[in-house]
């Protein structure tokens, strides 16, 4: 029998139901194992032991009080940039440091509601910016599977706690593939749904036309479980769907015959390693041998997904991280003669290396001069990239494709290149530009036994789709069973 | 702090005065650096004017987004303790910053 800490979010809610254990001695056993093992891990940014067994009791009141809930009593760990009353959300950068967060983002409250714990901040590369988590201006997360590795990023702490089963499950947030990376990476299934499917409301903001909320969790079951509590319109966030939320459960079939799963040739090109294609090719055949009909297909706006993603991008994060100026939250510079004087230190000292890269960056984008150049051409790109997907959706049910065209690279490998850290997110970030969904699950390790990820792309609101298909997958493998055994 | 103009270079992007606009005080490193690594960014970007867009809109958004109203009606909002207590500086009544005028 698994410990405690081990089950994932449905076990563990079937294990409280009947009484084989508590809240209270789920989370007691959770924080045991975060002590053991997140001294090597470094995936939390801080752990409220005292808060997180009020939480379990009051799991364990209400069980008494017989007021159910579809998560009553599962702890789980937040990305550092998820808004929960009363926590510190720092966005792991110097420039939140003191600030409380004085309300719950909207999934928070949901997730809430339904009787799930917040236990722990996870770390992330400041601001979301990053592939690694080495961008956290507190410390760098390490891969469960290779302390020596990068768990991924930008969701490194939450993809690196689940898979040490340091959580039972997480949250993340995706703008460019910071839930599916990670995911991949530390061998843990990560859904980025599709955009305004769940409230941005509370979600600290990168890339407001980019952002979404995202599960990273030990199996599809648990993603679904979480969408489906999270999912749905929320008058404070304008943009999310007002489209009706399905039963995601229910979506989950192990057979996905006579589905038509496409393959974009642009995503199996030069350059990918060879380990990680003939993993992901296998996982295609497999599929195969479930009933999909496999197809050729094209995306030829593809090799421009990356530069559009970092104009767009960094656009929109130069306009959001102008609210970080020294005055209403966190950090202020002392000693300041003029308010230009506060901004100007406040952020440079308050702001990490890549944050500032990215907001100069979307400033040049934006600015008079550059603006049509780049910033209004990115967003005639951006829609082509979208009119790509539309045409294949009209023929495939979903498209598989690998998550990144490695497994975990080493912690420092690529620091000194910006660019070649961009180019992490070449299969990852045009889901973001169309604003449709995706998600990672583990298919395979390489001969050094890190985890590499299959990526299935369905249409806007397809996440029936890839989530029936993923399951179909993981039910007739066994990947998700093996365990970092270093730790 | 400098106001001068960017240098007209359609390619060139001038660090120390988009920093300025961004309101971020950079050091002599970070302005060294940062000018070769954006240089190196803005010149892979530029990859997208190969592109044909002479027929296709700017997509701001993945849908199509009108604007959304709610009624005209006094809702409570946060609590200003709860707001003020994670503002650096404050009077308990507003936040408060150097002097302006």
């Amino acid at each position: 029998m698994p410990a405690w800490n081990e089950l994932t979010v449905h076990e563990a809610k079937a294990r409280l139901d009947r009484g084989d254990v508590t809240s209270r001695e789920l989370v007691e056993t959770l924080l045991a194992a975060i002590r053991a093992r997140d001294k090597q891990v470094q995936g939390y940014l801080e752990v409220d032991e005292a808060d997180a067994l009020r939480q379990a009791e009051a799991a364990d009141a209400r069980r008494k009080e017989k007021r159910p809930g579809k998560l009553l009593g599962v702890p789980i760990a937040v990305k550092d940039l998820l808004n929960v009353q009363g926590q510190s959300c720092r966005c792991a950068s110097r420039i939140l440091e003191g600030y409380l967060s004085p309300y719950d983002a909207t999934a928070i409250a949901r997730l809430r509601a339904e009787g799930a714990l917040f236990v722990g901040r996870a770390n992330m590369d400041e601001f979301a910016m990053g592939s690694t988590t080495e961008n956290s201006a507190f410390k760098i997360t390490h891969n469960p599977w290779d302390l020596e590795r990068v768990p991924g990023g930008s969701s490194g702490g939450s993809g690196a706690v689940v898979a040490a089963d340091e959580a039972i499950a997480a949250l993340g947030s995706d703008t460019g593939g910071s839930v599916r990376l990670p995911a991949s990476f530390c061998g843990c299934v990560g859904l980025k749904p599709t955009y305004g499917r769940i409230s941005r409301y509370g979600l600290t903001a990168f890339a407001s036309s980019l952002d979404q909320i995202g599960p990273l969790t030990k199996d599809i079951r648990d993603a679904a479980l979480l969408l489906q509590v999270m999912a749905g319109h929320d008058e404070m966030d304008s943009t999310s769907s007002p489209a009706p939320v399905p039963d995601y459960e229910a979506a989950l079939r192990k057979d996905i015959a006579g589905m038509k799963l496409g393959l974009p040739k642009e995503y199996f090109v030069a350059g990918m390693n060879r380990e990680v294609e003939q993993i992901v090719q296998q996982a295609i055949r497999h599929c195969e041998k479930l009933g999909a009909t496999i197809v050729d297909v094209s995306l030829p706006m593809t090799p421009y997904a990356v530069a559009t993603y970092y104009i767009v991008a960094c656009a929109e994060a130069s306009a959001n991280l102008a609210r970080f100026d020294g005055v209403r939250y966190g950090f202020r510079v002392k000693d300041a003669a003029d308010p230009l004087e506060m901004y100007m230190r406040t952020r440079a000292a308050g702001f990490g290396t890549e944050v500032k890269r990215r907001i100069i960056l979307g400033t040049y984008v934006l600015s008079s001069g550059y603006y049509d150049a780049y910033y209004i051409r990115a967003q005639k790109v951006r829609a082509l990239i979208r009119a790509d997907f539309e045409k294949v959706f009209q023929t495939c049910d979903a498209l598989l494709t690998p998550v990144a065209p490695t497994a975990a690279f080493r912690i420092g490998e690529k620091t000194a290149d910006p660019l070649q850290m961009y180019l992490n997110d070449i299969f990852t970030a045009s889901v973001n530009l169309a604003g449709i969904c995706a998600l990672s699950l583990p298919c395979g390790f390489t001969n050094e036994g890190l985890p590499v990820g299959l990526q299935v792309v369905g249409p806007a609101l397809g996440e029936e789709t890839i989530l029936r298909v993923g399951y179909a997958y993981e039910q007739t493998t066994d990947w998700r069973r093996r365990k970092p055994e270093r730790l | 702090m400098t106001n001068s103009t960017p240098a007209h270079n359609a390619e060139k992007i001038d660090v120390a005065y988009v920093a300025n606009l961004a309101r971020i005080q950079l050091t002599a490193d970070e302005l060294q650096t940062f000018q070769t690594q954006l240089t190196q960014i803005v010149d892979y970007v530029n990859e997208l004017k190969q592109v044909d867009v002479s027929a296709v809109e700017p997509m701001a958004y993945t849908e199509r987004i009108a604007n959304v109203l709610r009624k005209d009606v006094e809702r409570r909002s946060l609590d200003r303790p709860v707001v003020l207590a994670s503002a650096p500086a404050h009077d308990n009544e507003q936040f408060l910053v150097p002097k302006i005028i």
